[in-house]
This record gives structure tokens, C-alpha cells and sequence, in this order.
């Protein structure tokens, strides 16, 4: 409890108020590779943001291109209204924590915490308390004196972030920072993080190519792929509303069922021939898509609600708190997940069955 | 892997075991070592410390020294002259490596390729060269002097020293350097700019301080080098150092004099002093920095003004550090050059004198670099094997003594074979020490140190699971090395071989002391002796000319060699 207080007494001593990112119309190339593709994105004060996608997608290039340490060839960022666009990295004023820390190994944990408040020509009392401060955010007063590679993993990260807060910087940028931790220490550290940006207040971008990291910490979160800007939006609103396949097949499980759109536009005929009625018109190029737990597995012959697609199982994983069954629909292979009770019979591979989904629960997506 | 658990012990053994084999070996080498490096060096030390025709041990001999006002004159000679290679070897090779590493810089693998200068060449060769160019009269001065009026010392007594020295071995510093400011994680400048630092500051507070490893390791060879070197101050007629002092006092005074030996002895201490101070500045750092995903620093374009500027500063230091060469290849086909900035005429005689009068020294080169390079990698492959596969008890005794010759000067070396072996007669009553094979083994163990440490790094590459592979489907440990493990070392052998050969081919501070018969003298005493008169500096230019093409030859060879075996491997990355 006391920590806490005292955490937050530090918070407020560091806390100054939160600016809002703008990046507009964004391009970069390196020789012939696009690598961003007119991005733009618009951060709101004090969010903590994320840009998810797979490696090589450009979400890290975005970052440093906020750091400074990236050109973009068109468009402009401007952090609180002010363009940065033509800063230097030095002249920004955005704390980045780096994905491998950087901590330099010829300076103690205090030197290296201090080393940005020097760097501004802050008075050496100042410096000194500032560092105090910013060591005791992050529980790390008692190993001031310690050289980086005495550290565990866990403690140089916070070191890292320690460095980067106690300069104020307008935003913070985190590049991955749960990467190089342990399983168990990225839980534990992701909440820290989180918990440090809302005392904070500070307007936060997070880079990350793991959807659970960026699901459990932001507010919203930018899914990217191949340099392009699929879809911005709340962790849910990505879920049950996802723009297109990619965001779809990359956020949570997702079938994916080929098929042919009828000329009617309300009827789509799967590879198999089973056609499937939908409610409102198909866009065209659509493929069918459900998540495997909004549907449910039904024997062949039960009648009930919903659209029914008749389906052999062929396999059965348990995951614990549910069972996923592997079933084909015509040609499509599928997964449906069904809690797991004990006691209640399962069904057996090579069985026929039938999968009930919800009208409601159908998406149809293109690329 | 070498526990061999015996019938009678039902738990795996815990002694340390190893085959009668690998034993024997340990003792060969341990023998080798002990008799032609431990014996010689010992026996100059034990001289040092006892009263001259009795065997008492006495201090008398250092008290001597202390007095005598031409030692301590030299003492400080070698020092300041080492100290001040250092600093102008650093203003040369900073600004390269800075250069070449932090910009996207054209020619970078030109100012690279220098680090093969002092390999190929020893600095006595380029004195004679650079005398020419920078002497008092020579062209720098005489044009200086018609234009400008005024003429700069500097080849001048021991500033003659310094700026052989540190134009020969600036690229110690500058190789060292570069790989070190490479080596540095690209996030380690980046988070320093993140927080606001740039320009020189980001150099001096982050960069440089990062790089300090390298930079020491550099400038402790640099000094040590300088320190030691017997032939540059003795081509230059600077006599009162410490190295030439030693040299003076065995060959002019005599084998008995105590003098030459308590020479030795802080030319030893000198050595093993500076290697230890900059292994202590930098115990208890970490200053590992290349971590996951690391790669180096960014590499900046330069604008047009940094760019003149760059290219400028390097062109400078290039003109610099190539003028020797450059001498060297005029001088030795100049008819007569004296008093004028380029020679009166060219002509193709000191060539054809070199072919036809001195073609034994290019022969007993040859014979006595590839001996010597020979037994530098078998005992290198041996003790690199002993020390890293085996588990014999004081295997890193001889990693530990094969590396300290390293600490021990040439010309020490020479004065301890001189003394340890000249007793030692054959049965026709040749002294042992006048054989040419003296030569050899002493180049041998001088440079045991560098085809040691490539044996060692090819060797520490290779999983061990690839000779255990080997082992478990039937091949018997010695058969294991044989089939498995010198193959795929032979990168590793050859590159030690041809470091060992080409320093071999140059050096000249042992030989000068071990050479008791011109038939029996290496090219580079040959170059010495040509190089000590006037008449003789053009053949001797001609002579030093293809020592050059001779080593940078065996060097671009081998490298082809190595790089076809390692795409034969599909070890080509």
C-alpha cells in the first residue's frame, strides 16, 4: 500500500499533460520497398495506443519514423499540433524504450537514468532528485548503483523505462518491450506498464506482433499489414467487427469458408455445394467467416435456429476449458469450439453433424 | 567426453582422465616450450640477477643501470617515443575508423585493406623511404624550404622514431578500433539521441567510451611494439634507446656483459606493464554490446561539406601512411636520388643485382617463414585441441606459455638463445646457436601467439557434436581429429599459417642477433645490411620491394583459398 502512494506521489511529480499524435499521409520507401503506405493515424491524448501486425508489416519503421530515426519521403507527424517532422532525434522530445533496452554497459543504473537530464543541462541537485524519482516509480531505488548487466531481464527493463520518463517526454514509445522477457515476467510486466501510463497520464504508442499483449493493455489499438493501416479500434471492436480477413484471421481464431456469391446477392453457395442464406445483401469478393465459439455443433438431424451447414467431424483437440472440434463443411475445413463439461458424451470422429450458427454471428469479409 | 569410466568403478568416474596419447603430446609441447622459450628467457633473467663471472645473485647489476645516465636517458627515450607512436597512431587511425564505420563512406574496404600494411612490411624497410620524402633534405623540406622558406624536423633524432612508428602501426589502432565501433548496438546510439544527445558529445560520452575496449587492446600493441623495436631506431642511428642499447651492448661489448641482459629484463617488464594496464582499465566493465538484433551503428549519409571534408582528412592520412611504399618503389628504381624531391633517373639494375647476388635471401626467406609457420600450426592445432577437448590437468599451462611470447621481445629472444645455446656444441664442434634452424625457432615461437589464437577461434567454432557424431559411429579419438576436426579447421590453420609466414618473412630483432653468417641470413637482414650504406639503398629498396609482393602474394592467396573452401563448405554466409 505505502509503495503504492509513494509510486504515486512520483507520478505526479513526473506527470505533465498529455498530447495528442497526429500522423498524416505517411509514405517511406527503402529503394524499391514500400514499407509504409500512406498512413495515417490519429492518437488522442493520454491513450495508450498499439500498432499490432506481423513481422515486416512496417509497425516498428512507423515508430522510429515518430522517433525521428526514420524519414518519411511524404506526409508529416505532429505531436500535440506541432509538426516534428524536420527534428532531429535529439530535438523531439519523445522518450522511446528500445526493444533491446540499450542500456549502456559502461554506465551505472543512476548514470544511465541521469544521462538524459544532463544531456538538457539540468542543475546537478535537480538531476539527482529527479532520478530518485523516477528509480522509485519503477522500484528500482536500491539497485541505483548497480551496473545494467547485473540485472535481471525484467529489472533492466524498467531501467529502460526509468531513463526514458525522467525527462518528461511529450510521448512515450515502447518498441516491443516484452519481447526479450520470460512468459510468466511479461504478464507481470505488461500490467506494470500499464499501470505507470495511467498514473503518468502520458500519451503511449506500444509496438507489438502479439494480439493477447495488445488485447490486455490498450485502448486501441492500429492493425497493420505490408505497410497499410488495415483497421483502428477498441481490442473488442476489432473482434466482433473486423474490417477485413486479414484483421479477422489475425485477432482470435477465425473460419474462413470459400464459396460463390449467388446472382441474387443473398445467397452463398460453398465450395461443396451447401449454400448458406444470409439475411442482408453479400458484398461482392466475400468470404464467409464465424469464430469457432459462435457456433455450435449440432447432431445431423436436430432443427433449431440459425443457419445450419451440414459437416463431418474429423478431429477433436481439448483445450481445457473447452474442446475444438476439426469438422468439414463440403470442402471447408473448420474448427468449432464447445465448452467442456464432464459427463456430457462427445461427439466421435467420422460422425455427421450439423454446425448451428447464430445469423447474427456470420461475417462476410473480403481481402 | 574423455571420462573413460574403468571396470572396476560403478559410478562414473570423477578423475580427471585423458589417453596416453594426448599426455604425451602435452609433454612434447610443454618440452618445446620450456626449452627454446622458458630456458632462454630464464637464463637472460638469471644473468640479469647474478654477479658477472660468479653465480651469486646480486642487484648490483640493476644498480648499475639505475646509475648509468645513458640507461636512464634510453629508459625514457623508448618510453616517450612508445607513448607518443600512441598518440599520433590514434589522431591517424580515429578519423578513418570514425569515418569508415558511422558514414556510408566510399572506399571504406580501401582504408580496411591498411590493416595489412604493418603486417607486410616492417617499419625499418619504409624508414629508409620516408627519410627520403621527410628527411631534412628530403622532398617534403626541399620544396618547403623553396617556397616557403622554412624546413620541418621531422625525422629529426627520436621525432624520426615516432613518425616511422606510428605511420607503420596506426592500423593496430585503426583495425581494433573499427571492429569494436561496429561491433556497438545501433540502440545504444539511438536511445542516446532519443534523450537528447548528438554530435560530438553523443561521440564522447556513448560512442568512444563503448569502444574503449578495442581502442586499448590496440594501443597497448602499439606501444608494446614500439617499445621493443630494435631495427627503426637503429636505421634511423638512433642509438640511445633501450632495444638498440641491449643490441649494442651483446654484439659490441660481448655475450658476458650484464648490461645487454638487464636490458632485457625491463624491456620484459615494459612489455608485460603495458599489456596488464590496459587489461586493468577495463576489468569488472561489461562492455559487451552487441545484443539480440543488435547491428552495429547507423551509417549516416554525409552532406556535401562533411563529405569534402571526410574524403579530405583521409586522403591526407592515406598520402601519409602509403608515402613509404611509394618511396620504396621510386628508390628502387631511381639511379640517384639525393638533394632533389624525385630520383635524377630510373633504371632496372638494383633489380637485376638483387636477382643475381642476394636470390639466398629470398631462398632462406622462403625456407625459413614456411618451418616456421609449419610448426606454429601444428603446435597451434595441438594445444588449441589439448585446451578446449581435453580435460588434462594444466592444459592452459600451455596456452598460457605458447601466449607469453607474445610479451617477450624479439631481440630479448635473440640475447636468450645467444647465451642458452651458443655453450651447447654439436659433436664437430659447431655451436648449436650458430645453426640456421636457431633462426627458425626462433621465429617459430615468436609467432606461435598469432596461429595460436586462429587455431583456437577455428576450433572453438566447431560444435562438438559433430566429433561426438563421429565417435559414436566408431572413429577412435585421433582418427576423430584426423577425419572431422582438422577439416573443418583448415580455414582457421591456413590463416594462422599465413600470419605466422609473413610476420615470419619480415621480422628481423631475433634474426638480427641469431645470424652468424651471410649465407645463412633471412631477406629482411639482408635489407638491413643494404639499407646501412648509401650505395647499397637502391638494391635494398629492390630487395624490400619484393618482400612486399612476396608476403602481400602468400596473404591474397590464402585468402582465396579460404574463401573457396568456405563456399565449398556452405559456410559462405
Amino acid at each position: 500500500m505505502n509503495a503504492s502512494i509513494k509510486q504515486d506521489t512520483a507520478a505526479a511529480a513526473i506527470a505533465t499533460p498529455a498530447l495528442s499524435v497526429e500522423i498524416e499521409g505517411v509514405n517511406l520507401s527503402y529503394g524499391d520497398n514500400h514499407v509504409l503506405k500512406d498512413v495515417g493515424l490519429s492518437i488522442r491524448p493520454g491513450e495508450f495506443f498499439a500498432f499490432l501486425g506481423p513481422s515486416g508489416c512496417g509497425k516498428t519503421t512507423l515508430l522510429r519514423l515518430i522517433a525521428g530515426f526514420n524519414q518519411a519521403d511524404t506526409g508529416r507527424v505532429t505531436i500535440g499540433g506541432r509538426d516534428i517532422s524536420a527534428l532531429p532525434p535529439w530535438k523531439r522530445d519523445v522518450g522511446m524504450v528500445f526493444q533491446s533496452y540499450a542500456l549502456w554497459p559502461h554506465m551505472s543504473v543512476r548514470r544511465n537514468v541521469a544521462f538524459g537530464l544532463e544531456e538538457r543541462g539540468v542543475k546537478r541537485a535537480e538531476v539527482d532528485r529527479r532520478v530518485d524519482v523516477a528509480l522509485g516509480l519503477v522500484g528500482l531505488s536500491h539497485l541505483a548503483d548497480r551496473r545494467p548487466s547485473q540485472l535481471s531481464g525484467g529489472q533492466q527493463q524498467r531501467v529502460a523505462v526509468a531513463r526514458t520518463v525522467v525527462v518528461e517526454p511529450k510521448v512515450l514509445l515502447l518498441d516491443e518491450p516484452l519481447s526479450n522477457l520470460d512468459a510468466k515476467m511479461r504478464v507481470q510486466v505488461r500490467r506494470e506498464l500499464r499501470e505507470l501510463q495511467q498514473r503518468l497520464g502520458l500519451t503511449t504508442i506500444f509496438v507489438t506482433h502479439d494480439q493477447e499483449e495488445a488485447n490486455t493493455i490498450c485502448d486501441r489499438i492500429a492493425v497493420m499489414n505490408d505497410g497499410i493501416v488495415q483497421q483502428v479500434g477498441t481490442p473488442m471492436e476489432l473482434y466482433e467487427n473486423p474490417a477485413n480477413l486479414f484483421v479477422a484471421n489475425f485477432l482470435g481464431t477465425a473460419n474462413i469458408l470459400d464459396g460463390r456469391i449467388a446472382s441474387d446477392s443473398r445467397h452463398f453457395e460453398l465450395d461443396g455445394g451447401i449454400v448458406v442464406e444470409s439475411g442482408s445483401d453479400i458484398p461482392p469478393g466475400s468470404k464467409l467467416v464465424f469464430r469457432p465459439q459462435h457456433a455450435i455443433l449440432a447432431p445431423a438431424d436436430a432443427k433449431g435456429e440459425g443457419v445450419a451447414m451440414p459437416c463431418i467431424v474429423t478431429g477433436r483437440e481439448f483445450l481445457g476449458a473447452s474442446v475444438r472440434y476439426l469438422v468439414t463443411i463440403g470442402t471447408n475445413p473448420v474448427a468449432i469450439d464447445v465448452p467442456f463439461q464432464s459427463g456430457r458424451d462427445l461427439v466421435e470422429i467420422g460422425a455427421p453433424a450439423s454446425v448451428r450458427i447464430p445469423e447474427r454471428s456470420l461475417l462476410w469479409l473480403s481481402n | 567426453m574423455t571420462a573413460i569410466p574403468t571396470a572396476t568403478t560403478s559410478h562414473p568416474s570423477r578423475r580427471i582422465s585423458a589417453t596416453p596419447g594426448q599426455i604425451a603430446l602435452a609433454l612434447a609441447i610443454a618440452a618445446f616450450l620450456v626449452m627454446f622459450l622458458v630456458l632462454p628467457v630464464a637464463t637472460v633473467i638469471y644473468v640479469a640477477f647474478t654477479e658477472k663471472g660468479t653465480s651469486s645473485f646480486t642487484l648490483v647489476n640493476f644498480y648499475d643501470f639505475f646509475r648509468t645516465e645513458l640507461f636512464m636517458r634510453s629508459l625514457w627515450n623508448s618510453t616517450y617515443v612508445a607513448a607518443m607512436s600512441v598518440v599520433w597512431a590514434s589522431v591517424f587511425a580515429l578519423p578513418l575508423a570514425y569515418l569508415t564505420t558511422r558514414f556510408a563512406f566510399r572506399g571504406a574496404a580501401i582504408v580496411q585493406t591498411l590493416g595489412f600494411l604493418p603486417l607486410i612490411m616492417p617499419p625499418f624497410v619504409g624508414a629508409v623511404a620516408m627519410q627520403l620524402f621527410f628527411g631534412r633534405n628530403g622532398s617534403i623540406n626541399l620544396l618547403l624550404d623553396e617556397y616557403l622558406g622554412f624546413k620541418i624536423d621531422f625525422m629529426e633524432g627520436l621525432n624520426g622514431v615516432i613518425f616511422v612508428q606510428s605511420v607503420h602501426y596506426f592500423p593496430f589502432i585503426l583495425i581494433n578500433l573499427s571492429a569494436a565501433l561496429r561491433n556497438i548496438d545501433r540502440a545504444m546510439e539511438e536511445a542516446a539521441q532519443n534523450l537528447g544527445s548528438s554530435g560530438f558529445r553523443l561521440f564522447r560520452r556513448i560512442v568512444f567510451p563503448l569502444a574503449m575496449p578495442g581502442y586499448l587492446a590496440g594501443a597497448s600493441l602499439v606501444f608494446v611494439k614500439v617499445f621493443d623495436d630494435l631495427a627503426t631506431p637503429l636505421l634511423l642511428n638512433v642509438k640511445d634507446m633501450l632495444a638498440p642499447q641491449a643490441y649494442l651492448r651483446v654484439t659490441s661489448i660481448g655475450i658476458a656483459d650484464p648490461m645487454g641482459y638487464v636490458i632485457s629484463v625491463v624491456l620484459i617488464v615494459a612489455s608485460v606493464l603495458a599489456m596488464w594496464l590496459s587489461a586493468q582499465a577495463l576489468k569488472g566493465r561489461d562492455y559487451a554490446t552487441t545484443q539480440r538484433g543488435g547491428g552495429g551503428l547507423a551509417r549516416r549519409k554525409m552532406s556535401p561539406g562533411e563529405a569534402a571534408l571526410g574524403y579530405g582528412v583521409v586522403f591526407l592520412i592515406l598520402a601519409l601512411v602509403l608515402a613509404p611504399h611509394l618511396g620504396l618503389l621510386l628508390l628502387s628504381f631511381a639511379t640517384i636520388w639525393s638533394f632533389s624531391p624525385l630520383p635524377d633517373g630510373f633504371t632496372l639494375a638494383h633489380y637485376g643485382r638483387v636477382f643475381g647476388e642476394s636470390s639466398i635471401y629470398i631462398k632462406n626467406t622462403l625456407l625459413y617463414a614456411t618451418i616456421a609457420g609449419g610448426i606454429d600450426v601444428v603446435l597451434g592445432v595441438a594445444i588449441a585441441y589439448l585446451v578446449l577437448r581435453t580435460k588434462l590437468i594444466g592444459r592452459e599451462w600451455l596456452d598460457w606459455m605458447a601466449t607469453a611470447a607474445l610479451a617477450i621481445p624479439g631481440v630479448v629472444l635473440g640475447i636468450g638463445y645467444l647465451r642458452a645455446f651458443y655453450g651447447v656444441t654439436l659433436p664437430d664442434g659447431t655451436p648449436l646457436a650458430s645453426l640456421w634452424i636457431t633462426i627458425v625457432l626462433a621465429l617459430a615461437i615468436r609467432r606461435l601467439p598469432y596461429a595460436l589464437r586462429a587455431c583456437y577461434a577455428a576450433l572453438q567454432q566447431i560444435s562438438v557434436s559433430l566429433e561426438e557424431a563421429a565417435e559414436n559411429l566408431g572413429a577412435t579419438k585421433s582418427r576423430t581429429v584426423r577425419r572431422v576436426v582438422v577439416p573443418l579447421m583448415a580455414g582457421g590453420i591456413l590463416a594462422g599459417f599465413v600470419t605466422s609466414f609473413s610476420t615470419a618473412a619480415v621480422e628481423l630483432s631475433a634474426t638480427l642477433m641469431l645470424v652468424q653468417s651471410n649465407s645463412d641470413a633471412p631477406l629482411a637482414y639482408g635489407l638491413y645490411v643494404f639499407m646501412q650504406s648509401a650505395a647499397g639503398r637502391g638494391p635494398g629498396a629492390a630487395l624490400g620491394v619484393i618482400a612486399v609482393l612476396l608476403v602481400a602474394a602468400c596473404t591474397f592467396l590464402s585468402h582465396l583459398v579460404i574463401e573457396r573452401s568456405q563456399k565449398a563448405k556452405g559456410m559462405d554466409h
